[in-house]
């Protein structure tokens, strides 16, 4: 018996595309794995995340070195011992080292960019480079500023601050994410400077609270 | 290159954050900690600028290949159940993240990690330090070969133990997909009772429990537990190439 390729078997329903097929030319709806939870780093963190060099976004000796200190205080006022202070900014220049940019990877003699610190002596302390001022992608220049992580037992989720800098009034008042808040909250994101760089405290509750940002 | 001058519009990618219902709450009452540390305004949102869709290369620089055996620690071999711990992480668009730093840490076999503030009486081991670091590779795949930790008493309430677990931190390419996680083995009859794994709303929770595989199981040698690792991934345009999957 010849087979008519015209025989179709019959279709009751439209053909419709399996949602998130890969290769398909076109999606009904994006494609999309569910992320895994957070969950609290613990009081045992120092085990798993200490690092001979975490303090260091730039190398030692770096020339414009500049040490960034503070603490972290909890609700009642007292200081939080336990917690990882990580920090990720630009180079002087306002380049990162990372291909994500869409700009290019920048490779600054000595800098890391990136540091994480624990609290065990009641503040946490790294050393970097004052970061240069970044596009917003918007065709204007954000601040100076430092992205930061705090982890901590109690805390399910990081917490997120940038931290900005004092002596730098003009280019604050400009900055995209500053003016979308009120001076109260602006004031708790703003680092002091210090003999030998610049200090930032940070409360995790209470009448100061810091401005926590969802990223 | 300069950060001093302007530059035109770049385009940025978002990061997708899935909604609260399905995301680790920042405090929760029946975890005791939570109350004085867990911010308790509400969050400001930042767009994702140049700062936050970039992040650290931090590779095979940072590791040995002894940190992926935690068995074998200080000249001897750890008491315990060895097990293999294996998975593949991944973006939530499907595609996986290759070359990224995953350190883990964890209580020994007793239930006892090696810190000064554990005073859990529960032995110490002096081959076991619960310290492991590896890299995925081109696929995104990790592993590494650990003993079975297990669970311990915390305080929180009367009788309060944490079901076993291992402690995973990940980086992914940009700030925004950092991660720090807890893995579960499956069927623990301790999580019921345990506030930190059910402050997860309940439709994640699964995410966090690994797998057993048999397949990866080794004979005579070591038990297999699978987990795979999802990270933030990108907003999707309504269309994509032909050529890898990636969207334009």
């Amino acid at each position: 018996m010849s087979v008519n390729p015209l025989e179709v078997p019959e279709v009751t329903e439209p053909y419709q595309p399996r949602s998130g097929q890969r290769h398909s030319g076109f999606l009904t709806e994006p494609f999309h794995l569910g992320t895994t939870p957070s969950a609290t780093v613990g009081p045992y963190l120092a085990i798993g995340l200490t690092w001979p060099d975490g303090a260091w976004a730039a190398a030692e000796g770096t020339e414009g070195g500049i040490w960034l200190r503070g603490r972290v205080f909890d609700g009642a006022g007292e200081i939080v011992p336990d917690a990882m202070v990580e920090t990720w900014q630009a180079d002087p220049d306002g380049g990162f080292p990372s291909p994500e940019d869409p700009r290019g990877a920048a490779s600054y003699p000595g800098f890391r960019g990136y540091a994480r610190a624990q609290t065990v002596t009641g503040e946490y302390e790294i050393f970097t480079l004052k970061p240069g001022r970044v596009p917003d992608g918007e065709g204007g220049l954000q601040a100076p500023h430092i992205d930061v992580s705090v982890f901590a037992r109690g805390i399910l989720d990081r917490v997120v601050i940038r931290i900005y800098f004092a002596d730098e009034a003009a280019a604050n008042a400009e900055d995209v994410v500053l003016r979308g808040l009120s001076d109260e909250q602006r004031r708790t994101l703003v680092a002091e400077k210090t003999d030998d760089g610049y200090r930032f405290d940070v409360h995790l509750q209470g009448d100061d609270e810091t401005v926590f940002f969802a990223v | 290159m300069t950060g001093t001058t302007s530059e035109s519009r770049l385009i940025l990618p978002r990061y997708l954050r899935e909604p609260p219902e399905k995301r680790t709450p920042v405090g929760f009452p029946n975890y005791r900690s939570t109350a004085l540390r867990a911010p308790l305004r509400t969050p400001v949102d930042l767009p994702h600028r140049l700062t936050e869709v970039t992040g650290p290369v931090l590779g095979e620089d940072r590791i040995t290949a002894a940190d992926a055996d935690l068995t074998l620690r200080n000249g001897g071999e750890a008491v315990g159940q060895r097990i293999l711990v294996y998975g593949r992480v991944l973006d939530s668009d499907g595609r996986a993240v290759p070359d990224a730093l995953v350190e883990v840490w964890q209580a020994n076999a007793a239930g006892r990690y090696r810190h000064v503030v554990d005073t859990f009486p529960g032995p110490l081991d002096p081959h076991f330090d619960g310290l492991g670091r590896v890299v995925t590779d081109s696929l995104g795949r990790y592993e590494f070969m650990t003993i079975k930790p297990g669970a311990y008493p915390w305080g929180n309430h009367h009788n309060a133990w944490r079901p076993a677990h291992i402690h995973f931190s990940l980086f992914g390419r940009a700030f925004t997909q950092r991660l720090v996680t807890q893995m579960y083995f499956p069927g623990d009859p301790l999580f019921g009772q345990d506030p930190i794994y059910n402050s997860i709303p309940d439709e994640a929770r699964d995410r966090t429990i690994s797998r057993f595989s048999l397949e990866r199981t080794q004979d005579n040698w070591a038990l297999a537990f699978e987990w795979n690792i999802v990270l933030r991934g990108r907003e999707q345009t309504p269309f994509e190439t032909q050529d890898d999957g990636d969207v334009a």
